[in-house]
Formats: C-alpha cells, structure tokens, sequence
C-alpha cells in the first residue's frame, strides 16, 4: 500500500503527535466543559455575516451556491408535490416525507438568502422525466425510486462542490450541513425501499437503469492516492460503502437535465 | 505495508508525579466501572472482558497517558483517526457480544458500520503514518451491551457526533484532497445516524430529527473539536488533548 507517498507529502514534516501530563489534560477538559452546546454556525450568526451581502460573493461562490439552490429547488417542488398527491404516500410514511420536505423548503430558503439578489431563478420541472416516471406522483414505488435517485445524487454534488467552497469558512461549513442531511434523507429513503442505507459498489440496486449515472464512479477503492482493496480483510463492498464519492457539477447536471423542462 | 505503517507515536517517560496521578485516575474509573456495570445489571463476563478486547488494546494504566492530536492538517486527520478508533472500537465490541435478541436484519446493519468504521480508522491509520496517535484505550463502561437500548442509544451519540465532528473540521483542513476525502467520510457517517435512528425509532422522522437537524435552516450540526473531545471523553480512557488544532474561522 503506497497511500503515505500520496498524503503524506502534503502533511508537515515536523509534526509528531506529542505526549502531554494527565494533569494538563484535566485542566483542559475542566475549561471546555460547557462549550458543548454551542454549534459554529448557529442561524444568527450565519445571518449576521452573509445573510444580505450578496453584492460581495465572489463569482465563483455564488456559481456553487446557485448550483446548490436548483437541486433544492428541485427537490423541493419534488417533495410538496408528493405531499399534496392524495393517496401516494402511506400514511406511515408520511412523517418521513413531511420531514424531508421542510428540510429542503428551508434549504431552499436559506440559499436563496445568502445569495440574495444573486439567486437564480426556479426552473420548470417534469418529474416524469419525459415518460419515464410516468406515474411518479400516483405510484409509490415509483416516486420512492425518484427519491431516492435525487437523495443519492444531491449527496455526490453537494461533496463535489466543498473545493470551490474553501475560501469562505462560513459557507463550506452551511454546505457540509447540508450535505450531510442529504445524507440522512438518502439513506431513509433507501430503507423504506428495503435496501441498504450505503451504496455498495456503483449498483444502483433496484432502481430502473436510467439512474445508473447517479451511482456510476462509487465502485471506487481508491482513497488518498492508494487502493485501498484488501484493506483490514474487508470486502470491497464495505470499502466502497464506507467512502461515499463525488459528482462534478457537469455529472450533476446531465442527470438534474432529466428532470428540467426549462 | 511497510513495519512503520504500524508504530505511532512513542511513548515517552512521564515524570513520577504524572504517572501517579495517572494512577489515581485509574484506580476511580476501575470503581466507577464495577457500579456501573452492577446498575445497569451487566456485572457479567462478556461486559467486563469488554474493557480488553479492542484490538490488543490493554488496561494498563501506565500507558494512559495523555496523547496531543498535533497541529495543522496531520492534527485535523488524527482527530478524525481518533474518532475512527472510538467507532470502530464500539461496533467491533457490538458484533463479538450481541444484545438479546439481535434480529439478522440488525446484526447485518451494525456489522456493515462495523466494517465501514474499520476501513474509515485504518485509512487514517495507514495515511498519518509516523504521525499517526496510537491506539486509544476506549471506556465502554457505561454501555450495557446486552442492551438493545443502550446499544443503539450510544450508537446514535456517535454517529451524530461524528457528523457534527466532521462538519465542523472540514473548515480546519487546508488541502482540498483531504477536505474531499472527509466529505466522503462524513456522508457515511450520516447514513448510519439515519439508519440507526430508524432502529430506533422505525418509519418516524427520527432519522433526521429537530434534535439533530436545526428544523428553521435545515442545517445538520457542525462542532468544533473542543466541543467533540469534550463529549467522547467519557468514552476514551487516554486523556486525548487538541491544544495545538486550528481554530475554527467564526
């Protein structure tokens, strides 16, 4: 295994982890009790920084960021359709969809605040992807799949786009936020469709094939510059499910494509 | 993979009052266990061998000794590592002593994040190297592991808190390749909160709750190590510091 060529070249070269007293340790620990209830980014203070500065994002931001706000506008028309269709989903579910819904609601809100007069319009959708979910918003398992196709694929971008992000502390911290509650969506819609909360390999299990580009690339056992196949006598399955991987925003887009009318 | 791939950091002599106080502490935490393991009705043999089973990992208070992460993105990545440790530790320990009545489907879950937090902790094992802080010596006391409860309970702690841990971190990180491959990491970590927050509370919106996600903005937790460190300590037997990590840009 070659991974430390890879990643340790980056690292400092003079650093080894250092051995200090257990007395300091407790005075450490005595001082950040407390802290805990704090998150770096609670709402105000993301209000009080960015919230209406939009005339200062740089360009290439503001590019990620209404990249961002049309999958969440996607996503979000997606879910409130869902749950005005009477009779799709099981009334056991509903909490489930209910909750995903206000999440990407306020997704899209929150993007659309930081961007302010820079935020991309909503586009028009066809959730029916041209016929090939016909019956999306009368047939369950059909809008399951869809679900799921968009939870799995907004993971991939969200995780595409933390490079272009940075710069500015305050917003890749708002993205990771966001990422990782795509995250949990997709891996509760996963249940509910009985497969593994993970992705194994690039199978896009039982999804009908056009969705295949939104798992194609997560077969990938390459982490850090080594393969990492055979690692700890793990199965590559468990390898690959371990590491979720990245789409590029032209990845994202073709797949988004299916979905947009105009 | 190259013998130095296995060695962390050496330890070194602590001076005599050190290791006493060391051996205090030990000496608390050995009593705090046997209560504890009585309370929760767990005083058997499977609970106590619990406490050596984790990898070669010994009870043996003169190597709990206090381990700094280190600074810059080597110290990030061994705070990520030692989380790793504290995951893959717990699952390991769920998997070889099940709780009553673990259904197939649930011993397949937990064995998947098992494996996933094993591949998560060796990478990082494997990528710091020389750098790398050792092995920890974990503190499960407090989990009755014949407890579907307690069990899933605690797992539910962790997997939130690794998400949150990694929110916050990603920020530390200068390399953009290593912020890319904490992003991969992180939406792992998410999955299981999902998964195992459905175990617990089944088809509810549980999995992404307003206890974890904030309900107004949509946002999943992000904490700084001070805050993470601070919450597993109960669960980590060697005092791990991050005096030198970056500081979190507010």
């Amino acid at each position: 295994m070659n991974i430390r060529k890879s990643i340790l070249e980056y690292l400092d070269p003079d650093l080894v982890g250092t051995m200090t007293s257990k007395a300091e340790n407790i005075q450490q620990a005595t001082k950040m009790t407390g802290a805990l209830a704090t998150t770096i980014i609670s709402t105000g203070a993301l209000a009080g920084t960015t919230f209406g500065q939009d005339k200062k994002l740089p360009g290439k931001i503001a590019d990620v960021l209404n990249f961002a706000l049309t999958l969440e506008y996607l996503e979000d028309e997606f879910y409130r359709t869902a749950i005005g269709s009477s009779g799709l989903i099981p009334r056991n579910a509903r909490s489930v969809f209910e909750q995903i819904s206000k999440h990407e609601t306020a997704h899209v809100a929150l993007l659309k605040s930081v961007l302010g007069s820079k935020a991309t319009a909503k586009p028009n959708f066809d959730f029916t992807a041209g016929g090939a979910f016909g019956d999306v918003f009368r047939n369950y398992q059909t809008f399951l799949a869809v679900s799921q196709a968009l939870e799995d694929t907004g993971v991939r971008a969200y995780k595409g786009q933390a490079g272009n992000l940075q710069d500015n502390a305050k917003i890749l911290t708002v993205a990771l936020q966001i990422h990782s509650v795509e995250a949990r969506h997709a891996a509760e819609v996963r249940r509910l469709r009985g497969e593994k909360g993970w992705i194994s390999g690039d199978s896009r299990g039982t999804l009908p094939a056009p969705t295949q580009a939104v798992y194609d690339g997560e077969g990938n056992v390459t982490q850090g510059g080594a393969n990492l196949a055979g690692l700890a006598g793990l199965s590559n399955d468990a390898i690959t499910e371990a590491f979720d991987e990245p789409l590029s925003k032209e990845q994202v887009l073709a797949i988004a494509k299916l979905f947009i009318k105009s | 993979m190259d013998k130095t791939l296995k060695t962390g950091v050496e330890p070194t002599n602590l001076d005599a009052e050190t290791s006493l106080s060391s051996r205090r502490s030990f000496i608390k935490l050995s009593s705090a266990a046997v209560l504890t393991a009585f309370a929760f009705g767990a005083l058997n043999p499977e609970t106590l061998s619990a406490r050596t089973a984790f990898h070669g990992l010994p009870i043996d208070d003169d190597k709990a000794r206090s381990v700094d992460l280190g600074k810059g993105d080597t110290g990030v990545l061994n705070y990520a590592y030692a989380l790793e440790q504290l995951e893959a530790a717990f699952y390991t320990q769920v998997i070889a002593t099940p709780f009553a009545q673990m259904s197939s489907a649930e011993r397949a879950i937990l064995t998947d994040i098992r494996d996933h937090e094993i591949a998560h902790r060796d990478l990082f094992k494997t990528a710091l190297g020389k750098k790398a802080i050792p092995a920890l010596q974990v503190n499960f006391t407090t989990i009755n592991f014949n407890s579907r409860d307690s069990v899933l309970g605690t797992a539910k702690t962790f997997e939130d808190l690794g998400v949150a841990a990694y929110n916050g971190a990603g920020q530390l990180l200068k390399n953009v390749n290593f912020l890319l491959l904490a992003g991969k990491i992180v939406s792992v970590e998410a999955r299981h909160a999902a998964i195992i927050r459905d175990l617990i509370s089944p088809t509810s919106a549980s999995f992404a709750g307003d206890d974890a996600v904030d309900p107004a903005t949509g946002l999943d937790k992000a904490l700084t190590p001070a805050q993470v460190l601070t919450a597993a300590a109960p669960f980590i037997r060697t005092p791990v510091t991050a005096k030198k990590l970056p500081t979190p840009r507010s």
